[in-house]
């Protein structure tokens, strides 16, 4: 709770606490995710104080949105969080959608819905990976970077771009998804429940890692929640709160799935929900698979939604509306809205204000990482220097979108 | 969609059991000065005096989890700045707006993080990019920008481009 002055401006400690020193962990640290630089005080090997200098990676996106078509502001959501963009995508498409009152179709629902689960895998899998690197579990990066590989091939299929797919579109999605996605999620799923037996096999029983996370890094339920803590690290905290279930978006509601939930607060109960809730959204997938709607991946709404490639090349309205909408963009009534969705590393919010144009008065985005990051501190202090490293890898941070 | 109330008169009216509504009229209704019901989205507009007070009323009345607080810049209109403080209720599964005015000169309002810590980067973030200064913060120093910045980034009258 960075409360006081800040470290590097404090003087050299004096009298009792002349022992204490200040040591800088990054802004270029292999286990600091990013550029996040941490400045610790520490007390021989235990940490007394702990402050999380941010902004290397700020470039301005909330302004750029501020001069872009609503439409255009799309692919700079992928770049927030670029290990989750599909999330960042959706939540900006529902927020522009809920201030236009643009009613979807089922179809584009449902995909989005399967598309945001594929994201969390993939999240996940990063997580687990770089995680368990930085306790020194070197062999479980490249078995998640395995899976998350045919993930992103799926990906690619999709939307011919890996990490940054920008596959959603206010009113829809860009385009059908090619003949052979359906088959090939399908083939993932199959396998892939085996798979999170084999990362659990190589880590659960690992007294090594257990012993690095038992007990390591402690949140209880009442700091969790007053330091905006979010989604599974607040749930590792004992707080029963996921948005999927609690205010559904984009259709969750007609899904069935379990919200894992675990009291401890450590670093291991993180580590074992965010396992759960792999196992879940696969089965989220599977519904999505089984139930997907037939119909439309658009809205209907000509004056929003680009039309198809062969309609603009034969129909003159579509070839105006296209034109329309490329070159003018399309205006959005007046009004604000706050849309709120369950991203793979908790709450995410987007807030739009529209003046009536057709460019976004202002954008805010609320990311889980950087409230998180505010609660650091509190995991760490009393504890050693190395179990810095363990907390930031459980917390799962992306400092893309801590710094936007 | 659902419907939209624009007035303090006709949320009053329609939402008069809402937990933040009735908190707020039980606590000070002068304090509220505007309401909102709008793409099923409450907002309460709060004297800018008096927000600290407002926000330990309704996270009294149920609504436990700060979410967000950032502004807009209505730049030229007066007042310029309009801050929204998203506020969520675990228990009840609502969100509430909590809207906030404050002129162009010399703009400042109370800190909230006394009644949520969670409050602490976001009101750096918002004093760092639109200059909006928060009494009783412990630490409001610049968080995305440089410390020796000139400026506020986000403002309206500050060109995209940045200045050159």
């Amino acid at each position: 709770m960075n409360s006081g002055t800040p470290i590097l401006e404090v003087p050299v400690a004096t009298g009792a606490h002349d022992q204490h020193m200040v040591l800088n962990m990054g802004p270029q640290h292999p286990s600091m995710h990013g550029v996040l630089r941490l400045v610790v005080e520490i007390d021989g090997e235990i940490v007394v104080r702990l402050y999380p200098e941010i902004g290397y990676l700020h470039t301005g996106i909330e302004k750029t949105c501020e001069a872009k078509f609503y439409q255009q502001v799309v692919p700079l959501t992928d770049r927030i969080d670029y290990l989750s963009p599909m999330a960042n995508n959706l939540c900006y498409c529902l927020a522009v959608e809920r201030l236009l009152g643009l009613e979807i179709p089922a179809r584009a629902e449902w995909l989005r819905v399967l598309l945001s689960e594929l994201t969390r895998l993939n999240s996940h899998l990063i997580w687990l990976g770089t995680h368990a690197m930085d306790i020194g579990a070197l062999t479980v990066f490249l078995y998640t970077f395995r899976e998350r590989e045919e993930i992103l091939r799926i990906f690619e299929g999709l939307a011919g771009q890996r990490m940054m797919t920008s596959y959603f579109r206010v009113g829809g999605l860009s385009m059908e998804p090619p003949l052979d996605f359906f088959d090939r999620v399908w083939g993932f799923i199959r396998v892939f429940p085996e798979k999170i037996d084999e990362y659990a096999n190589l880590l659960t029983g690992n007294p090594i890692f257990r012993n690095r996370l038992q007990g390591v890094g402690i949140l209880s339920a009442s700091e969790a929640v007053a330091l905006g803590v979010t989604g599974p690290n607040l749930r590792g905290s004992g707080v029963d709160f996921d948005l999927r279930r609690d205010m559904p978006y984009s259709g969750y509601e007609q899904f069935k799935f379990k919200v894992p939930v675990a009291v401890e607060g450590d670093c291991w109960a993180r580590y074992l929900i965010r396992l759960q809730e792999m196992r879940e959204s696969v089965g989220i997938i599977q519904q999505a698979l089984e139930g997907m709607p037939d119909g439309a991946i658009k809205a209907d709404a000509p004056k929003i939604v680009l039309p198809d490639r062969e309609k603009m090349k034969t129909q003159m309205e579509a070839l105006i509306h296209h034109f329309k909408i490329v070159t003018e963009g399309f205006a959005v009534p007046a009004g604000e809205v706050y849309q709120g969705i369950e991203s793979p590393r908790g709450q995410m919010g987007y807030y739009v204000v529209s003046d009536g144009t057709a460019k976004p008065y202002r954008v805010h985005f609320r990311n889980p990482s950087f409230a998180t990051l505010q609660a650091l501190e509190t995991m760490c202090k009393g504890r050693m220097l190395a179990d810095v490293v363990a907390v930031v890898g459980s917390i799962d941070i992306v400092l893309g979108e801590i710094d936007r | 969609m659902s419907e939209t109330l624009i007035g303090k008169a006709a949320v009053l009216q329609a939402r008069a059991e809402h937990a933040a509504v009735k908190a707020l009229l039980a606590w000070r209704p002068e304090a509220l000065t505007d309401a909102k019901f709008d793409r099923g989205e409450l907002t309460l507009t709060i004297a800018a005096e008096e927000i600290r007070a407002a926000a330990a009323t309704v996270q009294a009345a149920g609504y436990n989890f700060f979410e967000d607080v950032t502004a807009v810049d209505w730049f030229p209109s007066t007042p310029r700045f309009q801050l929204s403080y998203h506020i969520l209720s675990h228990h009840l599964k609502e969100r509430i707006r909590l809207r906030v005015m404050v002129g162009g000169e010399a703009p400042a309002v109370e800190s909230i993080t006394s009644l949520w810590p969670a409050a602490n980067f976001y009101e750096r973030e918002v004093f760092d990019l639109f200059g909006i200064r928060f009494e009783g913060h412990p630490n409001l120093r610049r968080i995305m920008m440089p410390d020796d910045w000139q400026g506020h980034p986000l403002r309206k009258d500050y060109p995209v481009e940045g200045y050159r």
